[in-house]
């Protein structure tokens, strides 16, 4: 007896010293443990990532306090686990959340390669996952039953973006910048195959590496071309635009980006570089609507910035659990039930407007291409054009699609490169 | 582009310098990697930014950051490393621990978003040299650098401290025998190693911005240039710093798919066959 308790005390202890689990998002006490979802929270608390797993939880938080922390009636619990961003960290926590702490479904990861590292622990425990992780193939050629994406695949806002350059920029000549790392690969790939299949010459694609302490050398080596495709993440951005506005290439050759070129939360970051940047993102802070609305204030209110996308993407996530517990009755008990109605979500108003999901389980959702200004001294985006209802496969056909390899450094190929 | 790249080489170079001179002066004297380095440098970027917000002048803002950091950095030296005195391992460790303890620290206060630095008033805008522009400010970057090599120098090579320093880094007991006062100068080149690496956050901020894991970039940074120029050697402190802007920049170009060895290989080939540094001395 006293033995289990020592070993009980110590594994709280370790958890405890750890910074493991800590329930510093659960507004609810936990009082009735059977009547609260076990919502388990795999997100990014410390290290340089750390800056996405803020938003969350801001995005959670609006959510919580909008709805006093219940859902349908039912309190919410959030178990946080902090994975540091790294794949085992991801892996380990996943597990604790699902075998320890007994969740009834998981939020999170936030980065691709962490859900890459646990899709298989997931399908194995069976527990239905609401990710923020966009690595294409987790809804296309590895699917995994038990997920759901209500952030766009990496290169779902590429397409369009590929699209808006080719057609309404009128862009021929175009070069690439991006992350050496998948989710750039794949931003690449994607935004490549439909420029290109519009008739545009992608003849450039510089791959700098995930760190870089400056971009000198890359933007020397964007010359003749009518425009410049970004997909850089984290801070990158940042430092990129920085360089190509004070380098003097901005004012010749406009630049075009993937949604973490833009976000709205990174505006307050940004300056006059990046002003008339074009980015094709799912979520935009200044679209219209009554629950956008609702949510940027609620944002602004308690935090003083814009939410980006991230913040946007945890809010979502819970207005998809809400509606799906309309479906079941408020039971999260039966998991294949629970998966089978946050598959079936479609909302209408939510603050990235009108969505549902594909049957493999990622978001089909209106993309909008905004443009960066300056508006009473701030950036804001500015939304130039909706594209609606995109889907992970654009235009093209989900098998033929799907019959090809996944976007990758070197696919589609580019015949067209020049030196 | 040839001539770009030559130019942003040198100022490359310049901010290099900048961040590993203060490694240099430390690892001379007290023969310890101070792993808190690329810290350093990111709080000092992180504190200048705060100075600049309350209104401040951007040099004022940069020394005053300069002068936290020694601050900082003299505790640090006093009171964390100085107990552990002659024990070089468990020294590295502490500042490693140290820096996790500093990034987590500017997580809570400085958030996760990046942080932009403004271009110092009058600096803003380029040089044009026929259809070529270059950011002034980069220039000047490459003036701050030479100018505290230059102080740096006359510090080392010329004054009554400089001497007690270098008698230190030849022969640290011996020093000590002859009347040297070698604790207080590890807590002086620590804390002076401490605002070069604060100064330079600042200087940098322009052109990197400030971000969490800011700090875990830079050190390496540094390592390779010391290590490349040579232990106990400003010279080599300089020279390496420049040797690194040239291969970056001309590396990036004209191997892009060796982008990420371009800066170790060097380092490789002067460890194997002049494992001091090309600067550096026998010890």
């Amino acid at each position: 007896m006293t033995k289990m308790l020592s070993r009980r005390a110590f594994l709280q202890g370790s958890a405890l010293a750890g910074a493991a689990i800590s329930a510093d998002l659960s507004f609810a006490p936990a009082i009735a443990q059977t009547g609260a979802i076990r919502i388990g929270l795999l997100t990014i608390k410390s290290g340089p990532l750390a800056q996405a797993g803020l938003q969350v939880d801001q995005g959670l938080t609006a959510f919580l306090k909008e709805k006093a922390s219940t859902i349908n009636g039912r309190k919410v619990d959030i178990i946080v686990a902090d994975t540091g961003g790294t794949p085992a960290g991801a892996r380990s926590k996943a597990q604790e959340l699902v075998e320890r702490e007994k969740v009834d479904l998981i939020l999170g990861p936030v980065t691709a390669t962490e859900m890459l590292a646990i899709s298989d622990y997931i399908r194995r425990a069976r527990i239905p996952i609401i990710t923020l992780g966009g690595a294409e193939d987790l809804t296309q050629r590895h699917l995994n039953p038990w997920l759901i994406r209500t952030c766009p695949s990496s290169a779902q806002t590429c397409h369009p973006m590929a699209d808006f350059s080719a057609k309404e920029l009128g862009f021929k000549r175009m070069a690439t910048i991006s992350d050496d790392f998948a989710f750039g690969h794949e931003q690449v790939g994607g935004f490549l195959r439909v420029f290109e299949d519009n008739g545009g010459k992608i003849v450039r694609k510089l791959w700098p590496p995930l760190i870089t302490p400056d971009y000198t050398p890359y933007i020397a080596q964007i010359q003749n071309v009518d425009g410049v495709f970004m997909g850089f993440t984290g801070s990158n951005p940042v430092k990129f635009m920085r360089a190509y506005s004070e380098l003097g290439v901005k004012k010749d050759i406009p630049l075009v980006g993937g949604w973490t070129t833009g976000d709205d939360a990174l505006l307050k970051s940004l300056g006059d570089e990046a002003l008339g940047v074009q980015t094709a993102s799912i979520y935009t802070a200044s679209l219209p609507n009554d629950s956008n609305k609702r949510f940027v204030a609620a944002v602004l209110k308690d935090y003083e910035n814009l939410p980006g996308a991230y913040a946007a993407w945890a809010y979502v996530t819970l207005l998809c659990l809400e509606a799906a517990l309309k479906t079941t009755g408020g039971d999260v008990s039966d998991k294949q039930v629970l998966i089978d109605a946050l598959r079936g979500v479609s909302l209408q108003d939510s603050p990235c407007g009108n969505f549902h999901f594909d049957k493999y389980g990622n978001i089909v959702g209106d993309v909008f291409i905004r443009r960066i200004d300056r508006k009473d001294g701030k950036l804001v985006n500015t939304i130039v054009k909706t594209y609606p209802n995109v889907s992970q496969f654009w235009t093209y056909p989900e098998d033929q699609f799907l019959a090809q390899p996944v976007y990758s450094r070197d696919f589609p190929p580019a015949k067209n490169l020049e030196n | 582009m040839w001539f770009i790249l030559t130019v942003n080489s040198i100022t490359l170079g310049g901010l290099l310098f900048l961040l590993s001179a203060g490694f240099s002066l430390i690892f001379g004297l007290m023969r310890i990697p101070n792993l808190t380095h690329g810290s350093f440098f990111m709080l000092g970027g992180y504190l200048g930014v705060t100075y600049l917000n309350c209104g401040m002048n951007f040099w004022v803002a940069a020394l005053l950051a300069a002068l936290t950091m020694a601050v900082i950095g003299g505790l640090v030296e006093r009171l964390l490393l100085r107990p552990l005195a002659g024990n070089a391992m468990q020294q590295v460790l502490l500042t490693l621990g140290l820096s996790f303890i500093i990034a987590d620290l500017s997580l809570t206060i400085w958030t996760g978003d990046p942080v932009r630095v403004p271009t110092p008033g009058g600096l803003e805008g380029t040089a044009d040299f026929l259809s070529l522009h270059f950011p002034i400010y980069r220039l000047a970057v490459v003036g701050i650098a030479v100018t505290i090599a230059v102080g740096l120098w006359l510090l080392i090579d010329k004054t009554r401290l400089g001497a007690m320093i270098r008698a230190g880094v030849d022969d640290a007991p011996m020093a000590r025998v002859v009347g040297i006062p070698v604790s207080a100068l590890f807590s002086l080149v620590f804390a002076l190693g401490a605002a070069l690496a604060g100064f330079a956050g600042l200087i940098g901020g322009p052109y990197l911005s400030i971000y969490p894991g800011l700090d875990s970039e830079m050190l390496p940074l540094a390592l390779i240039v010391v290590i490349l120029g040579g232990i106990n050697s400003l010279l080599g402190a300089l020279v390496g710093s420049i040797i690194i802007g040239f291969l970056f920049n001309f590396g990036q170009v004209l191997f892009p798919n060796l982008a990420y060895m371009i800066l170790f290989l060097p380092m490789l080939i002067v460890l194997l066959f002049r494992p001091q540094g090309l600067f550096g001395r026998n010890a």
